[in-house]
């Protein structure tokens, strides 16, 4: 059974928003709205400041307290893979998925389910990269199976040093960024 | 002095540039679920302490439930009212989710609505006689519930037992959602518990001083209390009971102060995050009209209002009612608007 996840090349992503264009294109987001986003962050005391851009989307926890608080089980692990999904005709729009979501990764719809980042799943069961990563100009985001130690994802991981977002809500996040 | 400054190019409706997915709806709708709860449990109670022709008890065992039922449906109306998708609403009961609070809450509204039912029915016949007259089943089930003792133990036992799930839920809720630091504290279900006892005897006051005569009433306000009480041929409901509920006010309202002062210190003294999201009430945007609506006038006022009318130092009015009563209204919108504020990348940047 995978279990896939994104390493993110922090080195290489120029915040050119490709992978945000490709989404909404490959999935139809609707205006206004998005599943995924550039984060600029700067850190540091003048004038020895780092900047980090990360493309950013739901992190497809391990333990995602979206799908535990979801109550009629719209919110859920898909089988293979463990991608987090959400079945938008059980979907009864309480929001309590959002609020549940430390990274604000999901929205409401105009249609009045929630929606959110399905890491292209219909492109991955064809063989194919999630839509962000096969267009991404930096090629600095890489997709696989974390349980495969061959994988890219997994290789990147052993050979980088990394960081993921907000760790300490304990939701163990699927996504890295190598730094 | 390190800085950290993020810039997200994010702009999803109701998530940026803060979450504010949960409006008066939400707020109203745990307002109400506490406020029942606590019709509940002190009609539970009330139920199974009652004695034959002791007709003070009316008020909290039978003119509470039927406020219950019809507070009950408001707040189910304004849950709806929140729904993004409001078509599948029915998918909540084909299911059961063991590790979500809304699962259960769903399942809990379901069995107040029999169990208020039954309690009102004990003694409904009694405190209003007119709809007995025109309903005459209704004398049936009242003397089919009285008659059988085990029954009215049950029907009180359920009463208590269903009121403090809901009571205790309605905090749940909130205090599961980890991600949003404010909420995050398992003593918000007793605080939702305690403050929903507090507006239940609250209303039940109020009701009292409404329907009692009272020669100061304005003329107008009189005449509409005594149609009603004609048309609907009810007994006067005995007023003995005002002091015992003002004085159960006070204990509610003392131990939800109590509750209030630990969740503000537990967070104060926990993480980064957390510190950050009490500061919303200690010092921020919130401050003000949490120390000012909730402390000052939805606790501390009423409290010294009904320690006096308790020492008969004034009369009983319906301003400590109505204070108690804006005061858990005030709780639940500042927790449920300042939480959605409280964030874990929000705390980190500053």
């Amino acid at each position: 059974m995978p279990r896939y996840a994104m390493a993110i090349d922090t080195r290489k992503c120029v915040g050119c928003n490709d992978c945000v264009a490709a989404c909404k294109t490959e999935n139809n987001i609707p205006l206004g709205y998005t599943r995924d986003w550039i984060t600029e962050e700067v850190h540091g005391a003048f004038p020895t400041l780092q900047l980090e851009i990360r493309s950013e989307r739901c992190n497809h926890c391990d333990d995602p307290p979206c799908v535990s608080c979801c109550p009629t089980g719209a919110s859920h692990i898909h089988d293979r893979g463990g991608v987090v999904l959400v079945d938008h005709d059980k979907c009864i729009g309480c929001k309590a998925c959002i609020a549940a979501c430390p990274y604000n990764a999901r929205y409401v719809h105009p249609d009045g389910y929630v929606d959110k980042c399905t890491f292209c799943i219909h492109r991955v069961e064809e063989g194919l990269d999630p839509a962000c990563v096969a267009v991404c100009p930096t090629h600095c985001m890489h997709f696989g199976d974390l349980d495969d130690p061959e994988s890219d994802v997994s290789r990147l991981l052993a050979s980088r040093p990394f960081h993921a977002l907000i760790p300490e809500a304990g939701t163990k996040p699927c996504i890295f960024y190598l730094t | 002095m390190p800085l950290t400054e993020l810039t997200i190019s994010r702009h999803n409706p109701l998530v940026d540039p803060s979450l504010h997915i949960w409006e008066w709806q939400i707020a109203v709708y745990l307002f109400l679920g506490g406020l029942v709860a606590g019709l509940m449990i002190i009609a539970g109670v009330r139920l199974i302490a009652i004695r034959p022709n002791q007709r003070e008890a009316l008020v909290c065992c039978t003119i509470g439930p039927i406020a219950g039922l019809v507070f009950l449906s408001l707040g189910m109306f304004t849950l709806f009212l929140d729904l993004a998708h409001k078509m599948h609403v029915w998918r909540l009961y084909t299911t059961f989710q063991i590790t979500s609070p809304m699962s259960w809450g769903s399942w809990i509204l379901l069995l107040v609505y029999p169990a208020l039912t039954a309690n009102a029915l004990a003694h409904l016949p009694e405190a209003i006689p007119a709809l007995a007259r025109r309903f005459p089943v209704t004398l049936a089930w009242s003397d089919f519930i009285l008659r059988r003792e085990w029954l009215v133990v049950a029907i009180g036992l359920a009463n208590m037992i269903v009121g403090i799930a809901l009571g205790i839920y309605t905090g749940i809720l909130l205090g599961t959602l980890g991600a949003r630091p404010l909420w995050n504290s398992a003593l918000l279900g007793p605080l939702f518990l305690f403050s929903g006892l507090s507006t239940a005897a609250a209303t039940l006051h109020g009701i009292l001083m409404i329907t009692t005569p009272d020669k100061e009433r304005p003329a107008f306000a009189d005449f509409l209390l005594s149609s009603l009480a004609r048309l609907v041929e009810a007994h006067p409901l005995d007023t003995r009971v005002g002091p015992v509920l003002a004085g159960a006010d006070n204990s509610f309202l003392t131990i939800e102060a109590a509750i209030l002062c630990l969740f503000l210190i537990g967070h104060a003294t926990s993480t980064e995050v957390h510190r950050q999201a009490a500061s919303l009430l200690l010092g921020g945007p919130y401050t003000a009209v949490f120390w000012i609506f909730v402390i000052g006038t939805g606790i501390v006022v009423p409290l010294i209002l009904q320690t006096l009318e308790l020492t008969r130092r004034i009369r009983h009015t319906l301003a400590p009612a109505v204070l108690v009563i804006l005061g858990g209204l005030a709780l639940r919108f500042i927790l449920v608007y300042a939480g959605q504020q409280s964030h874990w990348f929000e705390a980190l940047n500053r």
